[in-house]
């Protein structure tokens, strides 16, 4: 896994609630069995004014001019930032894996879906929880700003603005540790196997129909 | 001492080990799997060169994508071909038991974990699909994951996972005549909202629960993730040791008493305490209709589409007239004038034989109205549709001019050839109402499966109860 250590980068602004992973990566691109090249079809419907289908080029398709993703201002953009409840809905991979294939490092809402949040942590990918009042303020100074810039510190735990304004954000130990060093989380599971080991006898003897 | 809940009592059952910043390495005692979300982990085990760590703590069962109808010439779609086969060979190579396409025990994977008796109370049960939760309704604590978690199960039969906070859910007296469980949970969530659940764990319980049969209980469960809640549990009582009972994978005599007296631990204790505790009153609940595009969006049949004008909060009220432009609907319109292009009764919140059965008794010497264009009726598994089948229910539908199909995920998500064209509006089972959920700019709206058939049989969202008490 990538490791994120600190990233500054161009900010790209989802204005909307409750933005849900069907809205990030659509059903039709899940059939793949890989892992990449879901990043031309982040936020396919909102993207393009014409459907979608993994058949179909998507240069031949005509983007819709009134997405953020397709305006010239956000082109390299690398850090989201959006409204509460960001990656509800379905537990699909594939919408971090959207996103981090496009480019994107981090992701700062106010809330985050319960599976997205876990999943992007399995992919480097950082989402960053900050108040709506901090949330508000980077909209509306990105709205004000021709280019938006904001740096993330992960080991001190910052977001700062381009006008010097920081932001603390909470994140558990272990996550960062892991992040921080992109670890394996399997690896590093595996490194208890006595433990795994020792838990499945006990529990043989408790409740035995598990393991009939 | 203070008593514990259901889900400390679950949690502390499967505890490995515990990190220092409070984490744990929780043991999985069940992982499902389906063709969408396990290639990836499967070629990461490949990659890494490891192999699952308990093989028989496994199952597989293609859903999402196989067809509903025609299944003799196979899955057209090379893609999704691909896929089924690629879940195929990846069982195959692993030793795996799976429920191919051809077995009559297929199904969708939430439908057939309780109904195999794979999930059973006490479990730790986990799949890479969000809607794991329904299994909860079995007192069993069980969550969507990612397809990387997928094979941190496969490969270590563990998941490093943080505790997550406790939410009571009580549910007060009983739901009327024609109210079910969808009402209920649909109810909960317009209450506390599809961000309320976040960071809980959530426990349904009071009389109007405890009322419920268990698969009207899975109906509930299934629901909470679209509150938001990382699961959805209810107490085990004799109900759930009765459905249990005999399954394929139950325990069997040996071990089946000594099971019993574990589950019957399995309900939060008297003085436990809850992070939060919301209640209602069952006697308030009427049948439930969405109007937007989040679960949340939702009233009784008899009230009106919100008027975005009302609402203070910016952010919302902005999410409440996009989803009306969306949904192609004006502000205060009552929700019974709103016509339906068609019908879908199935998914895992709706598609077991209780379900069909309840849309049965509607659909009974009723036919569908002319202006409805397709009503799929969609049975959770092989075995449902045989005993459906066995109970007649397929003459009710096929008489009322609906379309009776091969059991998967269809038009819930429509990754098959299930699904709405644009703008078209659908009554529906299933459990979310997204944009595009359906079907590129389709128009969902979340109702139970007896409001489903209503509207089917006359052509508008339409109380039920009113076709319950006399007759059309
Ligand atoms: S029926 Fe719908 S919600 Fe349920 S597993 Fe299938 S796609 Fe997901």
């Amino acid at each position: 896994m990538e490791k994120f250590t600190q990233h500054s980068g161009l900010t790209l602004p989802m204005d909307r609630p409750n933005v849900d992973t069907d809205a990030i990566i659509p059903k039709q691109y899940l059939k793949s069995v890989k892992r990449a090249g879901f990043g031309p079809n982040l936020f396919d419907d909102w993207r393009y004014l014409d459907p979608g289908d993994p058949a179909i080029d998507n240069a031949s398709r005509r983007p819709n001019p009134d997405f953020v993703l397709n305006q010239p201002q956000y082109d390299g953009a690398s850090i989201l930032i959006g409204r509460e409840n960001f990656g509800c809905g379905s537990s699909r991979e594939h919408a971090v894996w959207a996103l981090t294939d496009y480019g994107i490092r981090a992701v700062i809402a106010p809330s985050f879906a319960d599976i997205f949040f876990n999943n992007s942590f399995k992919n480097g990918l950082l989402p960053i929880v900050l108040s709506e009042d901090q949330v508000e303020q980077l909209f509306v100074e990105e709205t004000a700003t021709e280019v938006y810039q904001i740096a993330i510190d992960l080991a001190a735990q910052t977001v700062t603005t381009p006008a010097g304004a920081s932001f603390s954000f909470e994140i558990d130990e272990f996550r960062k540790y892991r992040l921080l060093n992109g670890l394996d989380d399997i690896g590093l599971t595996l490194q208890h196997q006595d433990s795994v080991k020792t838990y499945e006898e006990r529990r043989k003897a408790e409740a035995p129909w598990l393991f009939a | 001492m203070a008593g514990k809940t259901l889900y400390d009592k679950l949690w502390e059952m499967h505890v490995v080990r515990t990190e220092e910043d409070g984490s744990a390495l929780l043991y999985i005692d069940r992982q499902l799997l389906h063709e969408v979300t396990s290639p990836q982990a499967f070629e990461g085990l490949r990659l890494a060169q490891r192999t699952p760590w308990r093989v028989d703590a496994n199952l597989a069962v293609p859903d999402h994508n196989v067809p509903t109808t025609e299944r003799e010439l196979g899955i057209i779609d090379p893609v999704a071909r691909t896929q089924v086969e690629t879940l195929d060979q990846n069982a195959d190579e692993f030793g795996i038991t799976e429920f191919k396409m051809g077995d009559i025990r297929q199904g969708i994977v939430h439908v057939i974990g309780p109904e195999q008796g794979a999930t059973l109370p006490g479990m730790t049960i986990v799949c890479g699909d969000s809607h794991t939760s329904t299994h909860g309704a079995l007192g069993a604590l069980a969550f969507g994951i990612g397809t990387s978690e997928v094979e941190h199960v496969l490969a270590t039969q563990c998941l490093v996972q943080k505790k997550s906070k406790s939410m009571l859910v009580r549910i007060n007296g009983s739901v009327g005549v024609g109210v079910t469980g969808k009402d209920i949970v649909l109810a909960v969530i317009g209450k506390i909202g599809t961000a309320g659940g976040t960071g809980y764990a959530i426990e349904f319980a009071g009389e109007a629960i405890e009322a419920l049969s268990v698969e009207g209980r899975m109906t509930v469960c299934n629901m909470a993730i679209e509150a938001g809640a990382r699961a959805g549990m209810v107490a085990v009582d004799q109900k759930t040791i009765d459905y249990v009972k005999d399954r394929p994978f139950a325990p069997t005599a040996a071990h089946w008493e000594q099971a019993v007296t574990a589950w019957q631990e399995l309900h939060s204790d008297a003085g436990a305490t809850f992070d939060t505790i919301v209640e209602l009153n069952g006697a308030d609940i009427a049948p439930q209709v969405t109007w937007g595009t989040s679960p949340e969006m939702v009233v009784a049949v008899s009230a009106a589409v919100p008027d975005p004008a009302d609402e203070t909060d910016e952010v919302k009220r902005n999410g409440m007239e996009r989803a009306l432009t969306y949904m192609g609907l004006e502000a205060s319109a009552s929700i019974d004038s709103i016509p339906v292009d068609k019908v879908f009764v199935g998914s895992c919140t709706n598609s077991r034989i209780e379900d069909l059965r309840a849309a049965a008794e509607v659909a009974k010497g009723r036919s569908k109205a002319e202006s409805v264009k397709q009503v799929l009726i969609v049975p959770g598994s092989g075995l449902i549709k045989q005993q459906a089948e066995q109970e007649g229910l397929d003459k009710i539908f096929i008489e009322a001019g609906f379309e009776w199909r091969d059991p998967g995920c269809s038009m819930c998500l429509a990754m098959n050839a299930d699904r709405l064209e644009p703008e078209e509006r659908c009554a529906s089972t299933s459990n979310r109402n997204f944009e595009s959920r359906q079907g590129l700019n389709s128009r969902t709206h979340l109702v139970s499966p007896a409001m489903a058939v209503a509207a089917a049989v006359t052509g508008h969202f339409t109380d039920v109860r009113e076709l319950m008490e006399g007759g059309v």
